[in-house]
């Protein structure tokens, strides 16, 4: 919970000083994934983040998609694991699955 | 996520409420979901609220699927509490990282060289008598009370106190020695037996602790484990019962 607090928090202020910005959410996990449900990354329209939704793997991609969540106003559903195309760049290498949802904030 | 659903997040944490914010996954239409009310787009479907309800419960955000739609559930409940009797040498290292694990802490001791801000930064600090401090704090089912004075004066009657609420972790330091006595005192208060289990004593996980800063990391281990057990047994009832 306090990487909650913190994630909204930074966002509030990013959000107060005028930036774009987007939180990231884990939604689903399966197997043995690093961070649980309801874990959040803030990320502001120049690609800084707060928080974590994994252990460091897949916050790049994750980011990229919050930029582009920032810049077109849509929402995003992300599947990450062993098992996803992506997984030689971006794959969890715990072995577990994630499923991120990004949305910017209005 | 809109800006006012942000505010209301971080407004129901400043209060101590209880919140879920529900977010349908296709469009990002949101409720925000509160024990006695619910308010935004979504807040009319009473399956939402239900579910929202119940996550609140167990603690536990899920995403689930209701009416052919994907609703995430996203639970924010209020940090527990812990309240620590004894301003003493191991309550200056389980306090600091008490509230790095997001507890809310609150040291108390009616000792004025004990109790002073100047050994606690950052935290709430209370020269009173327990039982008379519980009665202002009010103790719940989200807090944790350890007493740590080992003076017999001083905490069995916060010992007592706690033992009358509902508060989900009970600790208290001293050897097996001292806590057979303590049980014989408070057996003359009208402790029974099977209220007095609840405590736990010699407080802590047994990993051979020995530095104040170890005892603290055993006791918030113990924490950690029991909260843990305690919801995980909410959220399967049956296997609980079993």
């Amino acid at each position: 919970m306090s990487d909650a607090l913190e994630v909204l928090d930074q966002v509030g202020k990013w959000k107060a000083a005028g930036k774009g910005v987007a939180i990231a959410t884990v939604i689903t996990t399966w197997g043995s994934s690093p961070r649980p449900v309801g874990s959040q990354l803030g990320v502001d329209d120049s690609g800084a983040m707060v928080g974590s939704v994994s252990g460091g793997c897949i916050e790049g991609a994750v980011v990229k998609e919050a930029l582009a969540s920032i810049a077109d106003g849509k929402p995003r559903l992300l599947d990450f694991g062993v098992t996803d195309e992506q997984a030689w760049d971006v794959g969890l290498a715990c072995g577990g699955k994630v499923q991120v949802f990004v949305e910017k904030v209005n | 996520m809109k800006s006012e659903t942000l505010a209301a997040l971080q407004e129901a944490r400043s209060k101590r409420q209880a919140v879920v914010l529900a977010t349908r996954l296709e469009d990002a239409a949101e409720a925000l979901i509160y024990l006695d009310r619910a308010v935004g787009e979504l807040s009319a479907d009473t399956a939402v609220v239900t579910a929202a309800r119940r996550a609140i419960a167990i603690g536990r955000s899920d995403t689930v699927e209701l009416g052919g739609q994907k609703i995430f559930l996203n639970v924010y409940v209020p940090p527990a509490r812990l309240i620590i009797v004894g301003a003493v040498h191991i309550a200056q290292s389980l306090a600091p990282m008490a509230s790095l694990l997001d507890f809310d802490v609150t040291v108390i001791d009616p000792r004025r060289a004990f109790a002073t801000d100047a050994r606690f930064p950052g935290v709430k600090v209370l020269q009173e008598w327990a039982d008379e401090a519980f009665e202002k704090i009010g103790l719940d089912v989200s807090t944790a009370v350890v007493t740590l004075t080992h003076d017999p004066k001083l905490d069995d009657p916060a010992l007592e106190a706690a033992l009358k609420s509902d508060v989900f972790y009970i600790g208290a330091l001293g050897s097996k020695r001292t806590h057979a006595k303590r049980k014989d005192r408070l057996a003359e208060v009208g402790i029974s037996e099977d209220q007095f289990a609840r405590i736990h004593g010699p407080v802590g996980l047994n990993i051979g602790a020995k530095s104040p800063a170890e005892i603290a990391v055993s006791i918030l281990g113990q924490i950690i484990e029991v909260r843990a057990r305690r919801l995980e047994a909410l959220a399967a009832p049956k296997a609980a019962a079993a």
